[in-house]
């Protein structure tokens, strides 16, 4: 395999681990200062996706579609959080698990019946679309471009968001004692529905951005979500930089494999084998990759003891 | 107490009365719907010894339930074909006889829940949940991607499987036989729950710890006890997959350990017939809202959110009164 191929698949792997951390970031806020596993967070994706798809085709801007996803998200997510999920904080997570599939449920369903089961198609703006020629003579689509370079924006804009502003500040603390920053005057009813709403418009943004990729159709959060558990888990429940790491991982780990492992095998068992034993190895390629984290380090990479 | 014996018994009666009836009135139909409600009740059997005694929120039972139901859909289809199976250079011939298959399945069931358990049982709370999904996950993939036996498409096999003595394809019968295997899995739970092995991992739940401290070994016991879960779990799909003469992928989505889950929590949590109650209730809703609206999931979705933040302890917890900690 030429090294232009390698690279090309590198920033693939790169562009999926900044969508993985759009979503994860969320998940990984939202459990470390609510203490909430939200199942749901899928739901949210798709819902970002659809109405990003459905505003990018009512006004043909894909830009007014970015910002419906957001608002659409941050929304439905501040929604669900005032209505169900508060009551869920101090429960056991039996019932968070139970509740948030539910939503799950309530979610899938209720687009299905608004959207029907046909995929909607959120397509790429002309702006973005074509290849870009980078260094070293890489061909590369300057759309997914685009998309790490947003993912890694928002990530750096998240980072300074924590480490730099008030309510920064007053979500770490939140974190680490409720009670405390309660007692100082802060609304910690309001800062958990923004905490979740943040989450949610992240994962809106990642679902609308994929959507112009793949298909945005009912179901699409889910195999997302289960990926950035996968990632919160390798990078430590509550930790951003956590997620990030474990993002960028993950993303590296399934994309090459599954180019590389049929390649791989090949000398091995043979070339028609090999495709077959390399793809299935490389779809379990991120589990394995947890497996040995957590055998290591069993809090995760970057996680608390 | 008193009262939950009651409604225990009256399960156990309806479950069997309501497809012997149907029987009667040649309502085939019904008595299938009587047989997916018991399969599924004894899934959730399986499920509620790690989830409800053991306390170990597991959401990676599909794994197992898939399991099964491939070892019943790989055994058949080899019998049916002709085609012995070769595994590490023994030539072993498929079959066609359900106590084989379920043998199969139990130990294949055993085997993978050692392993997801012996990885994941090393951590607790959220990382177990997590972990569990994942690897449960990770099954599903390898189903998907490893195209031996049908992949994404699934399995299907002609005839259902036999049991020495019995004609199977007739539904009255093969209910019988989940019937049957149902009420002694329960027995054994029941046994099971009040050995000092049960009684130490409920006292896990609650305090791990304490239960250390007086020198039980916390994780073996609870490894054990995710293993007999898992085996039982595995069981149960095997004959799911011989209801259906069909096994696919979807059986070890995580949509099925979520609905495992819902079983055992609709039913009651760490209740012995919580399951029952949660299958029966599961089957019913599925059939009279899937008659009402395509969309029915989102009822269901409502009415598991209310029973969650309102009627903790499920149905039988309603009925039956005093809840059962489960935290």
């Amino acid at each position: 395999m030429s090294l232009v191929l390698l690279l090309e698949q590198v920033l693939n792997g790169l562009q999926f681990g900044v969508m993985l951390f759009l979503m994860a970031a969320g998940l990984t806020l939202i459990f470390g200062v609510m203490g909430l596993i939200n199942l749901a967070h899928g739901a949210l994706y798709m819902v970002g996706a659809f109405a990003a798809a459905t505003v990018a085709g009512l006004t043909g801007s894909f830009i007014l579609g970015l910002g419906a996803a957001l608002a659409a998200a941050a929304a439905a997510g501040a929604l669900v959080e005032v209505t169900v999920l508060r009551r869920l904080y101090a429960r056991d997570h039996l019932d968070q698990v139970l509740a948030t599939f539910a939503l799950i449920l309530i979610f899938s369903e209720g687009t299905r019946f608004v959207f029907g089961s046909f995929p909607l198609f959120l397509d790429v703006p002309d702006w973005l679309s074509g290849p870009v020629t980078l260094p070293l003579g890489i061909e590369y689509p300057r759309y997914r471009l685009a998309v790490i370079g947003v993912g890694l924006t928002v990530a750096a804009g998240l980072f300074w968001l924590i480490a730099g502003t008030r309510i920064g500040v007053q979500i770490r603390a939140g974190e680490a004692d409720r009670e405390m920053i309660a007692a100082l005057g802060v609304d910690i009813t309001r800062l958990y529905t923004l905490v979740f709403a943040l989450g949610a418009a992240l994962a809106g943004l990642a679902g609308a951005l994929v959507g112009a990729i793949q298909s945005v159709q009912v179901g699409m959060g889910e195999p997302v979500l289960i990926l950035a558990f996968v990632v919160i888990v390798i990078g430590g429940i509550g930790s951003i930089r956590g997620a990030f790491v474990g993002a960028v991982l993950v993303g590296l780990t399934d994309t090459l494999g599954r180019v590389l492992l049929p390649l791989a095998m090949g000398p091995i068992v043979g070339t028609q084998s090999a495709a077959t034993l390399g793809s299935a190895l490389a779809s379990m390629g991120i589990y394995i990759l947890m497996a040995l984290v957590l055998l290591v380090r069993p809090t995760g990479l970057f996680g608390r003891v | 107490m008193r009262v939950e014996i009651l409604v225990n018994a009256a399960l156990a009666c309806g479950l069997l009365a309501v497809p012997l009836l149907a029987h009667v009135m040649g309502e085939p139909f019904i008595i299938t719907l009587a047989t997916r409600a018991a399969i599924l009740a004894l899934a959730g059997v399986g499920l509620n010894l790690a989830l409800g005694t053991g306390g170990l929120v597991s959401l990676g039972h599909a794994a197992f339930f898939g399991l099964g139901g491939y070892a019943m859909g790989v055994l058949a289809w080899h019998a049916q074909m002709f085609t012995p199976m070769s595994l590490f250079g023994l030539e072993l011939a498929g079959t066609k006889s359900m106590p084989v298959i379920w043998l199969v399945a139990i130990v294949a069931g055993a085997g993978l829940s050692a392993l997801i358990g012996f990885l994941s049982l090393r951590s607790s709370g959220v990382y177990f949940i997590m972990l569990t999904l994942a690897f449960g996950q990770m099954v599903y993939y390898f189903a998907i991607s490893w195209p031996a036996y049908g992949g994404e498409d699934g399995l299907s096999i002609f005839v259902r499987n036999g049991f020495p003595g019995l004609n199977t394809l007739d539904p009255i019968q093969f209910f019988m036989v989940t019937y049957v295997a149902l009420m002694l899995v329960l027995g054994g739970m029941a046994l099971l729950r009040r050995s000092p092995f049960g009684l130490a991992l409920a006292a896990a739940r609650q305090s791990p710890a304490r239960v250390q401290a007086v020198g039980v070994p916390v994780f073996r016991l609870r490894l054990v006890a995710f293993v007999i879960s898992g085996a039982v779990t595995a069981f149960a799909g095997a004959l799911f997959a011989d209801l259906n003469r069909f096994v696919s992928p979807t059986m070890l989505s995580w949509h099925t350990s979520g609905e495992l889950i819902v079983i055992v929590v609709l039913g009651g949590v760490a209740r012995l017939y919580g399951p029952v109650a949660g299958a029966i209730l599961l089957v019913g809703l599925e059939h009279i809202l899937g008659g009402v609206s395509d969309y029915w999931q989102v009822f269901l979705g409502a009415g598991l959110l209310a029973v969650v933040l309102f009627a903790r302890g499920g149905l039988i917890g309603a009925l039956a009164g005093r809840a059962v900690a489960h935290d």
